[in-house]
């Protein structure tokens, strides 16, 4: 996973809530077995769409993507994170996140960034004003900056080190592989097994 | 102060603990599918690493099964399915194919094989797992990264959800089912209302559910947002459990009942939130929007935009009106669908199955009708009681075990504009294919709707 320190680039203005990982990659999408390639099914159906906003040119290169409350509900795909990356977010900003696809994008270095909704509302018309307008994302200073908008935004403090680390969950756990043999060795004995 | 289900459950699997960082859970049950696996194993094997307990992970093939006997036709999903069964005979996981008995969808084979059992931590790549919080386990859905995370190292790192109690007061009148509760819950707190939450049903209503039943509603929590949703353990749990294959016998059943029956929230915890919901004025239940939570009574009509006050519900109602081709203000009973499709993790077990038949016997159907048994081992169950009998007397189609017309992976979709009555999960924009249109109901109501055409509850027939 690349590190994430701090990103500049341009947005763009989703004004859909509930946006479910279903639209954002269609289950046609989901047949593949391996990580690349998703990038043509984000928001597949939507895009059929002349005037949906992904279509607008002048919005063509930007890396961050600002959607209404409720971004990422839904199924479990991970997926839904790949297809965003390989389109080229770095970035979803969002009042509300569906729980496992926050938690998928940070797994992934795809940062997810909670703002308060009237936030979330003058960022996008900001950019809907100045499609040009770049927007800071500073994970250090935990910042949203936009011309004079500057906005704080929370994240825990060990998922934000994992991020500017670029760390490998699965590495960190593994350190620990005494603690779970331990545990393993006081489960309760009628816990199934599946042999 | 006591403790919650949730936190009883939590703590009893802490495998590590430190300040500022997420706690390390150990995970007893890992259920796979050929969908979200395939790039953990990839990973798995670009770093070297292996499956920490094969013994504790068990795979099925549901997604992009063909519900008609025969070969997967389309290629990509064939080898998908054919990666499956490489990866699970590679890091030796035991796997339930096509065709074999066992087969079904994840979500129903871990508790009929007696493999979900009350206090355990279930995972799955899909987050639908909610559905084993029925039994008073700890079941949420996770991204493929985690899923290799849990193939490693048979953990995973979490910070403790909030938990929540949603009250559910008096009894369901007659002819109104899990189903119709939980899309009422769904509706009363918004798909975001449990975000953040390990949800734990409780009172009498809930008490009174059957194990099919109490699965229903846990396996639509995702739906309202929550990380988890729970049921405490009791009689109901024990004798659903006992004698099955996975579960435990002899003095160590003993020893697990004595244990199952301390999990339940103890008198003085406290919830971080606490919803109240009143069973006895409930009434069959149908979405008319693209999202759970976009559910009203069927006797009532689809709302209009204007109905909602805030802006962002407004435009949300807006949006699903149009896509679901619908005027505000036409009466629900009046909606004509081309589909019914009864089947799903949500209500695809043998209880679904004889309420359907119960409305369909004598009666003919004069819509496509799909039923699909969640599992082999539903289908068997079945046909031995004569129920495939009965769909098939009523026009109806009996078909074999997947997920079906649930989402559009597999050969069972909707074409552009049809609409189903469907007793899946989710009414979003394309789930059960490209510009399908989908009403969440029963099974009740599907079948008594297949039987009308528009959407209809038994009582109406
Ligand atoms: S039946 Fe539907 S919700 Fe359940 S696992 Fe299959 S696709 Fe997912």
């Amino acid at each position: 996973m690349d590190a994430f320190t701090t990103h500049t680039g341009r947005a763009v203005p989703l004004r859909r809530s509930n946006v479910d990982t279903d639209q954002i990659i269609p289950a046609v999408w989901l047949k593949q077995v391996s990580r690349t390639g998703f990038e043509n099914g984000l928001f597949s159906a939507w895009r059929e769409d002349p005037a949906f906003v992904l279509n607008d040119p002048v919005y063509e290169g930007a890396s961050i993507l600002v959607s209404g409350p409720d971004f990422g509900t839904g199924s479990s795909r991970e997926h839904a994170v790949w297809a965003l990356q390989q389109y080229g977010f770095r970035v979803v900003i969002s009042a509300r996140f569906g729980d496992i696809f926050r938690n998928n994008s940070t797994k992934m270095g795809l940062l997810p960034v909670v703002l308060p909704a009237d936030v979330v509302e003058r960022v996008q018309a900001a950019v809907e004003a100045d499609p040009a307008a770049e927007v800071t994302v500073d994970l250090v200073e935990r910042q949203v900056r936009l011309g004079d908008l500057v906005a704080e935004f929370e994240i825990d403090d060990y998922t934000r080190w994992r991020l500017m680390e670029g760390l490998d969950d699965i590495g960190l756990t593994l350190r620990h592989a005494d603690d779970i043999a331990e545990y393993e060795n006081g489960r309760q004995r009628w816990l199934p097994t599946t042999v | 102060m006591g403790r919650t289900l949730a936190e009883k459950v939590w703590e009893k699997h802490v495998v590590r603990r430190a300040e500022g960082e997420p706690d390390v859970l150990y995970i007893d049950l890992h259920l796979i599918h050929e969908v979200t696996s395939p790039q953990a194993f990839d990973g798995l094997r670009l770093s070297g690493r292996t499956v920490r307990r094969p013994d504790l992970t068990i795979a099925t093939e549901d997604h992009n099964v063909p519900t008609v006997l025969g070969p997967i036709a389309d290629l990509v999903s064939r080898t998908q399915v054919e990666t499956l069964r490489k990866n699970t005979a590679e890091f030796g996981i035991r796997l339930h194919p096509m065709g074999d008995a066992g087969q079904g969808v994840v979500h129903i084979i871990g508790p009929q094989f007696g493999l979900t059992q009350p206090g355990m931590t279930v995972v799955c790549g899909d987050s639908h797992t909610s559905t084993h919080g029925a039994f008073g386990a700890l079941a949420f859905g996770i991204g493929t990264s985690e899923v290799e995370h849990v193939l490693a190292t048979q953990t995973l790192p979490a910070y403790r959800p909030k938990t929540m109690a949603i009250e559910v007061a008096g009894q369901l009148p007659v002819g109104v089912t899990a189903k119709d509760l939980i899309l009422a819950i769904i509706a009363q707190i918004g798909t975001g209302g449990g975000q953040g939450y390990i949800v734990e049903y409780r009172g009498e209503a809930v008490r009174k559910l059957s194990m099919e039943g109490r699965m229903t509603v846990c396996n639509m929590s995702i739906e309202a947002g929550a990380r988890a949703g729970m049921i405490a353990p009791d009689e109901t749990t024990f004798e659903y459990l006992r004698g099955r294959p996975h579960a435990p016998t002899g003095t160590a059943w003993d020893e697990a009942v004595e244990y199952w029956k301390s999990l339940r929230t103890d008198d003085d915890a406290e919830f971080d939130k606490v919803v109240h919901i009143d069973a006895s004025t409930l009434t069959p239940f149908v979405t008319w929007g693209t999202n759970p939570g976009q559910g009203v009574p069927i006797g009532s009509a689809v709302p209009s935009p204007e109905d909602f006050a805030d802006p962002v519900q407004r435009s949300a109602a807006e949006r699903a009106l149009e896509y679901m081709g619908l005027a505000a203000g036409t009466p629900l009973r009046d909606v004509e669908v081309d589909t019914v499709f009864v089947g799903s993790c949500t209500n695809g077990r043998i209880e679904d199955l004889r309420a359907a038949a119960d409305i369909l016997r004598g009666r003919t159907v004069v819509t496509r009708t799909l039923i699909v048994p969640g599992s082999m081992q539903v289908k068997k169950a079945a046909e031995e009681e004569g129920l495939h009998e009965v769909f098939k007397a009523a026009g109806a189609e009996w078909r074999e075990a997947g997920c079906s017309m649930c989402l559009g992976m597999n050969p069972d979709t909707l074409k552009p504009g049809e609409r189903s009555a469907s007793t899946s999960n989710r009414n979003f924009e394309g789930r059960q294919g490209k510009g399908g249109r989908t009403h969440l109901v029963s099974p009740q109501v599907a079948a008594a709707t297949a039987v009308t055409g528009r959407l209809t509850a038994p009582a109406d027939l």
